[in-house]
């Protein structure tokens, strides 16, 4: 009595098949997704749509504020997040030393990876809205976002200074280079591409978060412009969040329409940090 | 240059880097004085909710802020719910997702792919509720002829999804981690690819496909948005499998949902601080086991090289 | 014909973490304007002696150093001497060449930036002289401006040597220079510094006896981080003293 067995190449065109479905359905909603969105959100864009402010309850008029808003948060962000982060990846990549207190580092960076967006809110609530009196304002949220964005910052800025070969270091040392001189002249301008593509995927993740801002600064109807680091501001993710769930009779155009200009606004960032870190790829000789 | 005009330049030059290395040595250090610096705070804002509220009512299974109900169990359990369900789902995916990107598929596939599943890591989580919330809910509802779309099923569908890019990066890693003399060896014994990845690359990484679990456990506990918009918010405690296609509300949910109508010192704002401290909890014991995972294997490796 | 010691080593010991002493008790002087030799099987501690002479190995995990090294009669093995100004005085050129991601030109004036020198006039100068000295003139002084790795193996090689020359060190350490280079290129090197000697003092490590033999006033042999030997280069490869050396020189082992 033979038992009925699959013959091997049969049994690796059925994994394979499986697979392929498997990352077919992995990959194609993200093409539906973006898709459908342009499909519905296309008809609002209009530039009256992106310059200008919202009004009848948010149910007509543009966007300009949560755009301007987002802008503002993406630049704060980025002004409180690149410093420490940058720093901190060369301290662990130039100068960091394998003992206690490194790893106590790399579980730290770690562990601000993994806290959650609504957790990192509660915490710039209880600290700079609070504690340090900022009230709701653009400085809280940067500050908040900041510290969440770090540690992505970290971990592909030293990736990009490690990838930096050790022999120009040892040359420029050889030369009469002290250690911030080499890294200065020498490791820093070479990592500099994966360095900013690394800022910029972060920046694209902060532009997308609502959770950290919910508390710390957003704003739902403010039809005028922040004027200082001190205001709250509309902001697009929020503004998405509101529009669409706490909005009765809402058009649904001005929503998708919503919904593309934030996508837009994400996806760029990720097509400029790929061209760049393609760009200096094939540049580079090591 | 003369002597002296290189001790000068030497003294000035000297001084200025003593205060770039110092001010990046502190740089590198304030990663910790952050995560602290967060525990501090949920503690200090979290912990008088163990004060003003009995402990027995916070693991009550009630939650119904306004006439004082802070039962937890509900929100923890759609927390569980929701994120295994996640992972479960997401392992597989993610990991033939993987596999496919590495071993089965031609270079021009997999130059496109790759951008994709990077692309799909950057749709913001808002943006993946709402089309949740106004596509995907109202199909499931259709399809399965339940009362609403919003369950929490189609919170463990998207949370999965968005969990992909995490797994099959980190399962990618594990792939090409292990060695090609594994895999030529495979190939030399007359096993067909398949028979190579199945038994023999699978499970010389599989601390690292643990690790990729983790990580996406990790991320499906802490997302927001998405579970806010299609969970239902329904703080109810699930009892069975039908439970499963009615509405769930999640610990971030709640916090999300609920800070801002809250007054400040209240029990129900330090509640929700003992909520977020729960979470900071939760993660860190979950990051800390993948850490602990990796430092592990990095120290097998050394040990079969050296 | 023994000449000035620009360089002299004492008692000099030197050991790693895991361990491995590198180096035992070596006693041994460099005379200046000539072309000094170490050579011996690998292993033998010279990379590592001839690292320790512009104090490269405080970047490695040495964990013990014994003995002195006097540059001029001056303790540079000490650790208050400065270690920069050092560099600039003794200066190295290693087996694999290694340009700066730069162009020529900056490839060269890298180490006066270093030193903060800014005239431009200046560094022209320094750039016109060290590419002579080394050479490379004639092929790239048309193209300064290009990056640096365009260049040849042996072009790049003896790039890396007018990028010492900028810094117009005292003394020039060779570790195994000319290890990767094609013949033409050996000579090139090997000629410039029989050129070069009259006005610095060089120290190399051979990749081969017979290059030893070809270049050496002065000529030491190591084995397994001992000094065995150190004499006049052409009586070392003529008439050795002891057997080891006459061994390894005669191809017993190695």
């Amino acid at each position: 009595m033979s038992k009925f067995r699959l013959s091997r190449q049969t049994s690796q065109r059925i994994a394979f098949a499986l697979i392929s479905l498997a990352a077919l359905v992995v990959v194609a909603p993200i093409f539906f997704i973006v898709g459908y969105i342009v499909y519905e959100g296309a008809s609002a864009i209009s530039w009256e749509f992106l310059t200008a402010y919202p009004y009848n309850g948010m149910k007509s008029g543009g966007l300009l504020p949560a755009i301007v808003g987002t802008l503002w948060l993406t630049a704060g962000t980025a002004i409180v997040a690149v410093p420490i982060g940058i720093g901190a990846a060369i301290y662990l990549s130039e100068y960091a030393k394998d003992n206690t207190l490194t790893r106590a580092i790399r579980v730290a960076i770690i562990n601000l990876a993994g806290i959650p967006s609504v957790v990192y809110g509660l915490f710039g609530l209880g600290l700079f809205v609070i504690f340090l009196n900022f009230g709701t304002s653009i400085l809280a949220g940067s500050l908040t976002l900041g510290i969440m964005t770090l540690p992505v910052i970290i971990s592909t800025a030293e990736e990009a200074l490690r990838a930096v070969p050790q022999s120009f270091r040892l040359v420029s040392v050889s030369l009469g280079g002290t250690h911030w001189q080499t890294i200065r002249r020498v490791v820093l301008p070479q990592a500099l591409p994966g360095i900013i593509t690394g800022v910029i995927l972060g920046l694209e993740r902060a532009a997308g978060e609502t959770a950290p801002i919910l508390f710390t600064v957003a704003a739902f109807f403010l039809p005028r412009l922040p004027k200082s680091v001190f205001d709250q501001t509309m902001a697009l993710p929020y503004h998405l969040y509101v529009i669409s769930t706490q909005v009765p009779g809402m058009p649904v155009q001005i929503q998708y329409g919503t919904a593309l200009v934030l996508l837009i606004f994400v996806l760029s960032m990720n097509v400029i940090a790929t061209l760049i870190r393609n760009h200096y790829r094939k540049q580079r000789f090591w | 240059m003369t002597n002296e005009h290189e001790e000068q330049q030497k003294r000035s030059l000297s001084w200025l880097e003593f205060l770039i290395e110092r001010a990046i040595q502190v740089s590198g250090v304030s990663a910790i004085a952050l995560v602290v610096l967060i525990f501090l705070f949920l503690i200090k804002e979290g912990a008088p909710a163990f004060f003003k509220v009995p402990l027995s009512s916070l693991f009550a299974a009630r939650w119904y802020p306004i006439e004082s109900y802070f039962g937890l169990l509900p929100l923890v359990m759609g927390s569980m719910i929701v994120t295994i369900g996640a992972a479960v789902v997401s392992l597989p995916l993610g990991l033939a997702t993987a596999i496919f990107i590495a071993e089965i598929a031609p270079d021009w596939v997999r130059d496109i792919l790759k951008p994709f599943v990077e692309v799909l890591a950057g749709i913001p989580s808002v943006v993946i509720g709402f089309i949740g919330m106004l596509v995907f809910a109202p199909l499931i509802r259709v399809a399965l002829d339940i009362p609403t779309g919003l369950t929490a099923f189609t919170g463990v569908l998207l949370l999965a999804w968005m969990a992909l890019p995490t797994v099959v990066s980190v399962a990618e890693d594990v792939l090409d981690a292990v060695p090609k003399t594994y895999r030529d060896a495979g190939l030399a014994l007359g096993m067909t690819r398949w028979q190579v990845i199945w038994r023999i690359v699978l499970p010389a990484g599989r601390s690292g496909v643990l690790m990729a679990l983790m990580l996406g456990v990790g991320r499906a506990i802490g997302e927001t948005m998405t579970v806010m918009m299609v969970t239902g918010n329904a703080a109810r405690i699930p009892t069975g499998l039908r439970d499963f296609f009615m509405p769930v509300r999640t610990m971030t949910a709640t916090i999300a949902a609920e800070m801002g109508e809250v007054a400040q010192g209240s029990p129900h704002y330090h509640v929700l601080f003992a909520v977020g401290l729960t979470l900071f909890v939760i993660t860190f014991i979950v990051n800390m086991a993948a850490a602990s995972v990796v430092f592990r294997q990095v120290k097998r490796a050394e040990r079969m090289l050296a | 014909m023994a000449g000035d010691v620009k360089i002299r080593i004492e008692d000099f010991g030197l050991r790693y973490s895991d361990g491995t002493e590198s180096l035992h008790d070596i006693t041994l002087d460099v005379y200046a304007n000539q072309i000094n030799v170490f050579f011996g099987p690998s292993g033998g501690g010279k990379s590592t002696l001839l690292r320790a002479m512009n104090r490269l190995n405080d970047l490695t995990d040495v964990v013990q150093q014994t003995g002195r090294i006097l540059l001029d009669g001056e303790d540079v093995s000490r650790p208050t001497y400065d270690v920069v100004r050092l560099r600039r005085r003794v200066g190295i050129v290693f087996a694999r060449p290694v340009v700066l991601p730069m162009s020529i030109y900056r490839n060269i004036t890298y180490g006066l930036e270093l030193a903060g020198v800014r005239d431009r006039e200046t560094l022209d100068a320094a750039v016109t002289r060290s590419l002579q000295q080394s050479a490379l003139w004639d092929e790239v002084h048309d193209r300064l401006g290009e990056p640096a790795h365009a260049l040849s193996g042996g072009q790049q090689q003896r790039l890396c040597l007018a990028r010492v020359l900028a810094l117009q060190p005292e003394v020039i350490l060779l570790d195994e220079p000319t290890s990767g280079l094609d013949p033409i290129s050996t000579a090139k090197i090997e000629a410039t510094m029989q050129e070069l000697k009259s006005d610095y003092t060089f120290v190399i490590v051979p990749h081969s006896v017979q290059q030893a033999a070809r270049v050496a006033d002065w000529a030491a042999f190591f084995l397994q981080g001992e000094l065995i030997e150190h004499g006049v280069g052409r009586d070392m490869f003529l008439k050795p003293k002891n057997t080891k050396t006459e061994d390894y020189i005669t191809g017993r082992f190695g």
